[in-house]
C-alpha cells in the first residue's frame, strides 16, 4: 500500500498535463471534474497512506520510499524520495482534502472566465507542489516544493492580470509583490540549507536529525533557525514580511481559500514541525518566533478590526491565525500548532469560499459597508459564514475553540506575557469575526440596489462548503483535550511534548478561553447590532489609534521608502549609467571582436574541394611532423 | 580452421545481422510492391528493423562481455554507443517519412541505406580490430555519400554527395595507411594486441608516429575537427535535412566511439604525445567552429558548424585519456542526438518545399503561431548553448569535469569560453522566434512522424536534463 | 626480416622479365609489314565505328559489374565446393546467405531495369535522368 505513495503526486500532475494539453478539446465541466478528479484521487491515497500507516506499530511509522537519485555530484547526494510519517500524511490529508473541495467549488465560481482552463491547470500545480513541500524526505526537494508553490501562487494572484481596481492596483502586480517578498524568505531557506549540506554533509531530514544533537554547534543551529524563521515568515506571511498576503486577496477567491488560507501560507508552520529537531537545538530562535507569532497575531488582528474589505478582513485575520501557530510552534507545542493548522484550515476555507459566495451574489461587491440584511437573501451562505466565524471566534467546542486553546494553554507554560498577548488577541478575533457577521448578514440593507440583485449562489458552490462547515464544527475531536489523539499520533514525527500542564491549569484556562470568546462576541453585538452607548465610547476612546491601524500601521509604506525606492534608485543607475557605458561597452568590444574573426573565417570555407584537401593535407603534414618529431 | 569459433559469441553482432536482414528485406520489398501507395509502409519496416536491433542491442545487455572472432565486441561502452546511433537512426527514419516522397520516389534504396549505415556505424562502435573497423567506416561512408546525394534534381544535393565522396575518400585513404602503418609497427591488427605490444615498447617507432598521426587525420575527418572539417558545412547544408540529422548524431557516436577505443585500447602507453596533439585540436576545432557559426544566416550552416564546435568539446573529453572521459563523452553524443536532431527537425518543418535548407529569418515570428514548435527549438536551442537545466548542461558539464580531473583545467576554461561565444548564435534563433515580426506567414511542414520526433527528442533533452544521474547510470566508459 | 621477402622480389623481378622479352622479342625479330587494318584498335574481331574515348551508357558499366560480382562469386564458391566436406553444415548455411545477399542484388538490379538495353524511360525514373540517356542514343 506505502508502495503506491507515489500516485498521490502522480495524479495531480497528471492532470495539469492532460488539462494543458487536451483541455482546449474538452468542455469546461470536464475540465473542471479532472482537475477535481485527481485531486480526490490524491485524496484517497492519502487515505490509504494513512490506514497503512495506523496498521504498524508506533516506532515504525516513518518510512521513506525511494523512487530515484536526482542529482548525484561527487559526494553530493540528492535522491528524490518520499517520506511517510504521520506530520506528511496529516498534511497530504489537509491538502488533498480541502484541495478537492475547493476545486469542486472552483468550477462553479470559475465557469464563466474565459481562462478557465489555465486555471484548473495552475490549480493542479499548485497541489502538485504543494504535495512535493509536504511528502519530499529532504531539504531539497522540500525547498523544490517551496519555490513550485510560490510560483502557483504568484501565477493565481495575478491570475486576472489584466485588471486592475482601486484596492489592488493592477492585479499582476500584487502576485509580483507576493512573490518578490517571498523571495526575501526563501534565500533564507536556501541559505539554510547549504549550511546544514556544508556542516552536515546530507540534506535528507532523517540523517540530518539523527546527526544535528551531536555535530550542530548551538550557534550554527540557531543560524539555520534563524534562517529558516526568515524564510517562515515569508512564506507563512509573518513579520516582517506578511505584506504580501492581504495583496494576494486580488487572486479569485478559491485561490485565496486554498492557497491563501488553507495550505501554501502554513507550509512554514509545517517546516518548523518537521525540523523541530533544529528548533530545540536553537532555543533561542524558536523564543524569538515564538514572539514574532504572537506580535504578529496582535497586529493583524487589531488591522482586521478597520478592515472594510471582506476579504481583506479575512487576509488579517489568516495572517492572525498564522501568527497563532507560529507561536505554538515557537513554544514546542508542533502538535498543537499542526492542530490548528488543520482546523484552520477547515473554517478559513469555509469563511473563505463563502465570502466568494457573498461576492458572487454581489456581483463581485467586497465591500462590507454596502451590504447588509444579507441573512435573508443568501440563508445558506449566512449559516456556513456563521459557522465558520464561530469556529474563527473560538466559540465553545467549535474546533477553533480546542487548537486554539491548546497553543495558549503551552504559550502560558512559556511566558505568561505572551499568553496575555495571545489572549487579547483571542478576543479582538472574536470581535472582528462577528463584525463581519453582523454587518453584512444582519441589519437593514445600506444599499438597496445591490441587495435587490443578491442572490444565492448554485449547489456546487454550497454542497462542498456543508463539508468543510461539519469539519469546522466538529474537528475538535482530533484532539480533544486530556485524550490528545492527534498529539499522540505525530509523536513519531514531532517528538514528545514537553511541557505537561496540571489538570487544574488546564481547565482554568480553558475556561478562560470560553469566557473571552463569548466577550468579543458579545461586544460585536453591541457594537454593530445594537449599537448600545458604552460600546460606541468604548471605539470613541481609541479613536487616536485608529488612523495608525487603517493604514495598517504604515508598514507598506516605510518598506516603499526604505528598501524600495532606494533599489529602484540603484537599479537606475545600474540601467542608465553602470550597464550601457562600462558593462555594455567591454562586451559590446568582445562580441564585435568575436564577430569580426567570425566573418574571416567563414570566407575561408569557400566551397571549393581543392581548398577543402588542402586544408585537410596542411593537418596531415602538421600532425605527423608533431608525433614523428614532436 | 575451427567451426565452432565461428559461430561462438555469434549473438555479439546480433543488432548488425537484425539490421542486415531488415536491410534486404525493405530492398525486397520495394522490389515485389504492387503500387506507389505500398511504399508507405517502407519507413515502417525500417523503424521495425532499427527497433529490432535496440531490442537485440538491449537483450545482449543482459549478457556477459563477449567477444566475436576478436573482431567486435558486446561490453557496457560499445553498447551504449551503439543505443545513441539506433535512437538517431530511428529518429532519422521518422523525419524522412514525409520529407522523401517529396525530393525522390525511390524510397527502397533510401531506407535500405539508412540501415545499412546504421550497421556500419553500430559495427564501428563495437569494433576491436582495425580492419573490421575500416570495414565498418567503409559501410557507413559510401552509404552516406549517396543518401546525401539523394535530391537529385538538386544540385547543391548532389555538390554536397560529389563533396563528400571526394574529400571522404582522400580521409579513408589516410585512415587505412595509417592502419597498415600501425599494423607494420605492431604486427598485428587487434587493438587490445597492439596495446599490449606498444605497452612494452616493442614498436618501430619510423612506423608507429606516422601511424598514429594518420589514423587521427582519418578519425579527424569523420567527427569534423579542425582542420579536417571543412567538408562538414557544405554536406550537411546540402544534404536532405534528415540525411543532415542522422549523419550529425550517427556518425559522431560511431567514429568517436572507434576514436576512444582505438585511443584506449591500442595506444594508452601513447597518451602523453596524442594527448597534446587532441588538446591542440580540440582548441582549433571549438573556436573555429564557434566563430564561424556566428556569422551564418543559414539554420542548417549555423548547425553545422555549431556540429563542428560539438566535436571539439566531446574531444575534451577524450585528452585526459581516462575512463570517466570515455564516459563522458558517450553521454555527450547522448544528449547531442536528441538535442541536434530535434533543432533539425525544427529546420525541416521550416524549410520550404523544394529547398533544402531554411535561413533563420524563416523562424522569425514563430511562437506567435505556433507555440509549441518554438518552444521545442527553444529547449534545443537553450540545451545546446548548454543552459541548465537541460541536457545539454549535464553534458558539458561531465566533459568538462573530466577535463578538470584528468589535470586538464586550462582545456576545460576554453571549452566554457567557447560555450559562451556559442550561446551568441542560439539564442539568436530565439530572439527572431519571439521578437521579431514574421515577414513572410511560415506554415510549418508537418506529419506524424515529424510530430512525434520533435516531442520524443524535445522531452528527452529535458528528462535527461532534469535526471541526469538516470541515463549515466546504464552508460559505462573504456578504459583507465 | 627483409631477406623473407625475398622470393616477393624474385617473383617481381621474374614476371617484369618475362613481360619484356614478350614484347621485346617480337619488336626485334618480326616482319614489320604495316597497313590500316593493323592500326585499328582490337575489338575482338568487330571493326570499330567511333573513336573509344566517349561516353557510354550506363548500363555498361551496370552489366560490367554484375559480370564481376557473379564472377567473384563463382571463384569463392568452387574452393568452397573443394572443401564442404569438411566445413559441413554451418559453412553450407554461410553460403546459402552469402547466395542470398547477392540474389537480393541481383533482383534489384533486375527490377531496375539494370540489364535493359534501351534506355527506356520507365514510371520510377526521374525525368532528367532519362533526357540524358535519351541524348546519349540519339548520339549513337
Amino acid at each position: 500500500m506505502l508502495q503506491l505513495a507515489w500516485l498521490l503526486l502522480a495524479f495531480p500532475a497528471a492532470g495539469a498535463l492532460i488539462n494543458t494539453f487536451l483541455g482546449s478539446r474538452f468542455s469546461k465541466p470536464t475540465i473542471g471534474w479532472i482537475a477535481s478528479g485527481t485531486v480526490a484521487a490524491s485524496f484517497v491515497v492519502s487515505l490509504g497512506l494513512l490506514l497503512g500507516l495506523l496498521g504498524l506499530p508506533g516506532e515504525e511509522r516513518v518510512i521513506t520510499l525511494p523512487l530515484w537519485d536526482w542529482i548525484t555530484i561527487g559526494d553530493f547526494r540528492a535522491p528524490t524520495a518520499l517520506l511517510i510519517d504521520p506530520l506528511s500524511v496529516t498534511m497530504a490529508l489537509v491538502v488533498t482534502g480541502v484541495g478537492a473541495l475547493i476545486h469542486v467549488y472552483a468550477i462553479g465560481y470559475m465557469f464563466d472566465d474565459e481562462r478557465f482552463q489555465r486555471f484548473f491547470v495552475y490549480l493542479n500545480f499548485f497541489v502538485f507542489a504543494m504535495l512535493i513541500l509536504v511528502m519530499s524526505d529532504n531539504f531539497l526537494g522540500m525547498y523544490v516544493g517551496w519555490e513550485g508553490v510560490g510560483l502557483a501562487s504568484y501565477l493565481l494572484i495575478g491570475f486576472w492580470f489584466d485588471k486592475r481596481d482601486d484596492t489592488y492596483g493592477y492585479y499582476a502586480d500584487a502576485g509580483k509583490k507576493a512573490f518578490l517578498v517571498n523571495r526575501v524568505g526563501d534565500f533564507g531557506m536556501a541559505l539554510a540549507i547549504m549550511i546544514l549540506w556544508t556542516s552536515l554533509g546530507s540534506v535528507t531530514f532523517l540523517d540530518v536529525f539523527q546527526a544535528a544533537p551531536a555535530s550542530l554547534s548551538s550557534g550554527v543551529a540557531t543560524a539555520i533557525a534563524l534562517l529558516l524563521l526568515l524564510a517562515a515568515t515569508g512564506k507563512s506571511a509573518q513579520i516582517p514580511l506578511y505584506v504580501w498576503l492581504p495583496d494576494a486577496m486580488a487572486g479569485p477567491t478559491p485561490v485565496s481559500a486554498l492557497i491563501h488560507a488553507a495550505t501554501m501560507v502554513t507550509a512554514g508552520i509545517y517546516m518548523i514541525a518537521r525540523t523541530h529537531v533544529l528548533w530545540e537545538l536553537g532555543p533561542s530562535a524558536a523564543n524569538l518566533a515564538a514572539w514574532i507569532g504572537g506580535l504578529t497575531a496582535l497586529m493583524a488582528a487589531s488591522i482586521a478590526l478597520v478592515q472594510v474589505d471582506l476579504k481583506k478582513i479575512l487576509a488579517y485575520s489568516t495572517i492572525s491565525q498564522l501568527g497563532y501557530m507560529v507561536m505554538g510552534v515557537g513554544v514546542g507545542a508542533y502538535a498543537f500548532g499542526i492542530f490548528h493548522l488543520i482546523t484552520h484550515a477547515f473554517f478559513k476555507a469555509l469563511l473563505f469560499l463563502a465570502a466568494g459566495n457573498v461576492m458572487h451574489g454581489l456581483h463581485g461587491e467586497l465591500d462590507i459597508r454596502k451590504m447588509g440584511g444579507l441573512r435573508e437573501k443568501m440563508p445558506t451562505t449566512y449559516r456556513l459564514f456563521l459557522i465558520g466565524a464561530l469556529a474563527l471566534a473560538g466559540f465553545p467546542l467549535m474546533s477553533g475553540f480546542f487548537s486554539k486553546d491548546g497553543i495558549l494553554l503551552n504559550v502560558f507554560g512559556h511566558s505568561p506575557l505572551l499568553y496575555a498577548i495571545g489572549l487579547f488577541t483571542a478576543l479582538l478575533t472574536a470581535v472582528y469575526s462577528f463584525r463581519a457577521v453582523f454587518v453584512p448578514f444582519w441589519g437593514q440593507p445600506r444599499d438597496k440596489h445591490l441587495h435587490e440583485h443578491a442572490h444565492e449562489s448554485p449547489p456546487i458552490m454550497t454542497r462542498p462548503l456543508w463539508v468543510l462547515a461539519i469539519l469546522a464544527i466538529v474537528g475538535g475531536v482530533l484532539n480533544l483535550p486530556f485524550v490528545l489523539t492527534l498529539e499522540r499520533w505525530l509523536e513519531p514525527a514531532v517528538g514528545e511534548p514537553s511541557f505537561h500542564p496540571s489538570l487544574a491549569l488546564e481547565v482554568s484556562l480553558l475556561l478562560v478561553s470560553a469566557v473571552v470568546a463569548l466577550a468579543g462576541i458579545y461586544l460585536a453585538y453591541a457594537r454593530y447590532v445594537k449599537e448600545i452607548g458604552w460600546a460606541r465610547r468604548l471605539q470613541n476612546a481609541l479613536g487616536p489609534l485608529q488612523p495608525l491601524v487603517e493604514h495598517k500601521y504604515y508598514v507598506d509604506e516605510f518598506y516603499d521608502a526604505a528598501i524600495v525606492q532606494p533599489l529602484k534608485a540603484l537599479a537606475r543607475w545600474f540601467a542608465e549609467v553602470f550597464d550601457p557605458g562600462i558593462i555594455d561597452g567591454s562586451v559590446h568590444l568582445i562580441g564585435r571582436a568575436n564577430l569580426a574573426a567570425g566573418e574571416r573565417l567563414r570566407r575561408l570555407h569557400n566551397g571549393l574541394v581543392p581548398t577543402y584537401a588542402l586544408s585537410i593535407f596542411v593537418g596531415v603534414v602538421v600532425l605527423v611532423m608533431y608525433l614523428v618529431f614532436g | 580452421m575451427n567451426i565452432a569459433a565461428l559461430t561462438a559469441n555469434l549473438h555479439v553482432i546480433l543488432p548488425e545481422m537484425v539490421l542486415a536482414a531488415f536491410a534486404l528485406l525493405v530492398i525486397l520489398a520495394d522490389m515485389l510492391r504492387q503500387d506507389e501507395e505500398e511504399s508507405r509502409l517502407l519507413p515502417l519496416l525500417t523503424l521495425a528493423g532499427i527497433l529490432a536491433a535496440m531490442a537485440a542491442t538491449a537483450w545482449i545487455w543482459n549478457r556477459p562481455v563477449a567477444s566475436y572472432q576478436e573482431g567486435a565486441i558486446a561490453d557496457g561502452f560499445a553498447l551504449g554507443a551503439r543505443t545513441v546511433i539506433l535512437v538517431a537512426a530511428g529518429l532519422a527514419t521518422l523525419l524522412s517519412m514525409g520529407y522523401l516522397p517529396r525530393i525522390n520516389r525511390q524510397m527502397g534504396e533510401y531506407y535500405a541505406l539508412v540501415l545499412l549505415a546504421t550497421l556500419g556505424m553500430t559495427m564501428m562502435a563495437s569494433a576491436t580490430d582495425l580492419i573490421v573497423l575500416f570495414l565498418a567506416l567503409e559501410i557507413f561512408s559510401l552509404a552516406l555519400y549517396i543518401l546525401s546525394g539523394y535530391y537529385r534534381k538538386n544540385p547543391r544535393s548532389t555538390e554536397a554527395s560529389m563533396k563528400y565522396f571526394l574529400l571522404g575518400a582522400f580521409a579513408s585513404s589516410f585512415f587505412v595507411y595509417g592502419a597498415a602503418l600501425l599494423y607494420g609497427a605492431a604486427g598485428t591488427t587487434q587493438l587490445r594486441e597492439i596495446g599490449n605490444l606498444l605497452a612494452s615498447d616493442h614498436g618501430n617507432p619510423n612506423l608507429l608516429w606516422p601511424g598514429i598521426a594518420l589514423l587521427l587525420v582519418g578519425f579527424g575527418f569523420k567527427v569534423s575537427l579542425v582542420p579536417f572539417h571543412m567538408w562538414t558545412p557544405d554536406v550537411y547544408q546540402g544534404a536532405p535535412t534528415p540525411v543532415t540529422a542522422f549523419m550529425s548524431a550517427g556518425t559522431k557516436t560511431a567514429a568517436f566511439a572507434a576514436f576512444v577505443r582505438v585511443l584506449m585500447e591500442a595506444l594508452p602507453a601513447q597518451q602523453i604525445q596524442w594527448g597534446w596533439a587532441l588538446a591542440v585540436l580540440a582548441v582549433l576545432t571549438m573556436t573555429v567552429g564557434n566563430l564561424t557559426a556566428l556569422r551564418q544566416l543559414s539554420l542548417k550552416r549555423m548547425l553545422a558548424y555549431s556540429s563542428v564546435a560539438n566535436a571539439g568539446y566531446i574531444l575534451v573529453a577524450l585528452v585526459p585519456g581516462t575512463a570517466q572521459g570515455s564516459k563522458a563523452a558517450l553521454f555527450y553524443l547522448l544528449t547531442y542526438a536528441f538535442m541536434n536532431v530535434g533543432a533539425l527537425a525544427v529546420v525541416i518543418t521550416l524549410e520550404k518545399i523544394d529547398e533544402l535548407d531554411a535561413l533563420q529569418n524563416r523562424a522569425a515570428g514563430l511562437a506567435d503561431r505556433w507555440p509549441l514548435l518554438a518552444l521545442a527549438m527553444s529547449i534545443f536551442m537553450l540545451s545546446l548553448s548548454g543552459i541548465p537545466p537541460l541536457a545539454g548542461f549535464f553534458g558539458k558539464f561531465f566533459v568538462f569535469q573530466a577535463a578538470v580531473e584528468g589535470g586538464w583545467t586550462w582545456l576545460a576554461v576554453v571549452g566554457v569560453l567557447n560555450s559562451a561565444i556559442s550561446a551568441y548564435y542560439y539564442l539568436r534563433v530565439m530572439v527572431a522566434m519571439y521578437f521579431h515580426e514574421a515577414e513572410e506567414p511560415v506554415q510549418p511542414r508537418r506529419w506524424g512522424g515529424l510530430s512525434l520526433s520533435l516531442a520524443l527528442t524535445a522531452l528527452a533533452t529535458v528528462i535527461i536534463g532534469l535526471y541526469p544521474s538516470l541515463w549515466t547510470g546504464f552508460l559505462s566508459g573504456l578504459g583507465g | 626480416m627483409a631477406i623473407d621477402y625475398l622470393p616477393l622480389l624474385i617473383l617481381i623481378i621474374l614476371a617484369m622479365g618475362f613481360a619484356a622479352i614478350a614484347m621485346g622479342l617480337p619488336a626485334v625479330l618480326g616482319p614489320k609489314l604495316p597497313n590500316k587494318q593493323k592500326y585499328e584498335p582490337y575489338e575482338s574481331g568487330i571493326i570499330p565505328f567511333a573513336d573509344a574515348r566517349r561516353r557510354f551508357p550506363v548500363q555498361y558499366y551496370l552489366v560490367a559489374m554484375l559480370f564481376v560480382v557473379f564472377d567473384i562469386e563463382v571463384i569463392f564458391l568452387y574452393p568452397w565446393a573443394v572443401i564442404l566436406n569438411r566445413l559441413g553444415l554451418f559453412a553450407l548455411v554461410e553460403m546459402a546467405i552469402f547466395l542470398l545477399i547477392l540474389l537480393v542484388g541481383y533482383v534489384y538490379c533486375w527490377k531496375r531495369g539494370a540489364l535493359d538495353w534501351g534506355g527506356q524511360v520507365r514510371p520510377g525514373d526521374d525525368v532528367v535522368e532519362s533526357q540524358v540517356v535519351e541524348s546519349q542514343v540519339e548520339e549513337e
